[in-house]
């Protein structure tokens, strides 16, 4: 009988235990929940790491899908692609978001471009933060792009099948650079203004129109406040939008040409 | 429907022609259409399209299974289709092969059409988790690295852009600092326009330039050397650009004179 009752009464904190961990298996068992997390995922009752439940991890994610379910072993190590490509992706991403959060205090012309950056340095929360994360991510990414295509040309990764992938590449190194150049302007400042003097007197050098394509640029003779609008818009929309039709095709073709090119 | 090769058909005419013309030379010759056979001796020009040697070696094959098998066997040792007697003896039996089956030759296929094995199995791993834990490390390890950098060193706001004030030297962005640096060298229209221009085009079409299908490091110097002297050569420009060129563009020792280089 005393061996009974003590059987009985578990101390509380296991009680505890068995108690959330009932309400936890109710939740996870619920229409709501497993209608959310499709079938392999980390969060779904009794997952388990088989390789049925390992493939459905990348089947059933809408993100993970750009990937196989299974890449070469060799793809895998960090030493033959250093992460430059997917890095590059991340900062992309990175600055999308960050950059999206400083859209939100910045206003395109010239009389109020130089004044805002300093009111979201000065007085917004995490202003100073996230535009430096913005500039700083920026010219990582111009190097990681860099970076990357150096890896890939002395993998000889650009040789066929892969020929039309470095085409792409080249235009998403451009892309990036021209993404980078354009956002130089925004702040309005005599660093924005003059650096692009600089570049845009570069171009205005093309034989035969380049007098047009400095005028189509600057939207104008010289810089001003519609070449701000105009290089706004290219910055935060178009680049960003061509640059993501590129980076589709560029991820597709890895695929389609048999995943990452293998050892030398 | 699938085609039969010409060869293969042609063949199989000739074949049939043949048969059919031993047929009729064994049936006018030896009289041997004896009272039981005449009736499969009538059947035959109808049904024969089966080659005459494969008959005979499917009849020999019968009869070694019913009857005479164990010397048949003894002699033929590993042959298997060697049993075969000569083509004129037996004559006339032969409208049906093993089984009472009529058999015919539809098409020969090559194996290599129907198994074609075009690529190796390979090492491959699951992509969950080996592939996405290396990508969330690598993504937590630049998040962090751009926070902690952004904590510490802001990025620079100059004072309000004005167009009567000049800053000496005017730079543009340390990308383009190779570009500026050219410009000290030759005419803009070729250091702004041709030389990225063609550089850039080259670039694009390395993968049809380059005709070398070997990908390793040692059958590849001519392209890794020349690829290495022109990033080199890049890299060079753009640190002289940055660091080594003061008010004027004048070229200095940045530790003499100071930077003048903003991000």
């Amino acid at each position: 009988m005393a061996i009974d009752t003590e059987e009985r009464k578990e101390p509380l904190p296991e009680r505890l235990v068995a108690q959330m961990t009932k309400i936890g298996d109710q939740v996870q068992g619920s229409q709501a929940w497993t209608s959310i997390f499709r079938p392999g995922s980390i969060f779904r009752k009794g997952y388990t790491d088989s390789p049925r439940n390992r493939s459905y991890v990348v089947m059933n994610s809408v993100l993970y899908h750009l990937h196989p379910v299974k890449v070469k072993r060799h793809a895998v190590k960090v030493s033959y692609t250093l992460c430059l490509g997917g890095l590059s992706f991340f900062l992309f991403i990175l600055e999308t978001v960050t950059g999206i959060f400083l859209m939100f205090f910045y206003r395109p012309t010239a009389a109020q471009a130089w004044d805002d950056i300093y009111i979201l340095q000065t007085s917004v929360t995490f202003g100073l933060l996230v535009r430096n994360m913005h500039r700083w991510g920026a010219h990582l990414m111009v190097i990681t792009v860099f970076l990357h295509m150096a890896r890939v040309f002395y993998h000889g990764a650009y040789k066929p099948p892969r020929e039309f992938n470095w085409v792409i590449g080249v235009i998403l190194l451009k892309l990036t650079l021209l993404l980078s150049f354009t956002g130089y302007l925004l702040p309005w400042d005599q660093l924005a203004l003059w650096a692009v003097t600089v570049g845009t007197n570069m171009m205005g050098y093309t034989p035969v129109f380049g007098d047009q394509v400095r005028f189509v640029l600057l939207g104008g003779v010289e810089i001003g406040t519609d070449t701000l609008l105009r290089w706004y818009v290219l910055h935060v929309l178009m680049l960003p939008f061509v640059l993501v039709i590129f980076l589709a095709v560029h991820f597709w073709r890895v695929r389609k040409d048999g995943g990452i090119s293998g050892p030398l | 429907m699938v085609e039969i090769p010409e060869h293969l058909r042609k063949r199989a005419e000739e074949a049939r022609a043949k048969a059919e013309a031993a047929k009729a030379a064994q049936a006018g010759g030896p009289g041997a259409a004896g009272s039981g056979d005449g009736a499969s001796g009538a059947q035959q020009p109808a049904a024969s399209k089966i080659p005459p040697h494969l008959l005979e070696r499917s009849k020999a094959a019968r009869a070694q299974a019913s009857g005479g098998a164990p010397e048949a066997a003894a002699a033929s040792g590993g042959g298997g289709v060697a049993v075969a007697a000569p083509p004129a003896a037996p004559a006339a039996t032969g409208a049906t092969g093993p089984g009472g089956h009529t058999q015919r030759l539809l098409t020969v296929v090559k194996s290599g059409s129907i198994q074609d094995v075009k690529s190796k199995p390979q090492d491959k791993v699951h992509v969950w988790p080996h592939l996405l834990v290396v990508e969330f490390v690598a993504s937590l390890f630049i998040t962090a690295f751009t926070l902690i950098f952004s904590i510490f060193v802001n990025a620079p706001l100059l004072e309000l852009a004005n167009y009567n004030q000049t800053p000496n030297p005017s730079k543009a962005p340390w990308y383009f600092l190779g570009l500026q640096e050219l410009l000290t060298m030759f005419h803009p229209m070729v250091a702004g326009v041709t030389i990225p221009g063609v550089g850039l085009l080259a670039l694009m079409l390395a993968p049809y330039i380059d005709r070398n299908p070997s990908k390793k490091p040692e059958d590849r110097k001519f392209a890794i050397s020349l690829m290495t002297i022109h990033l080199m050569f890049w890299a060079v420009l753009v640190i002289i650009g940055s660091f080594f060129r003061g008010p004027g563009f004048n070229f200095v020792f940045p530790w003499q004179a100071g930077l003048f280089f903003e991000l």
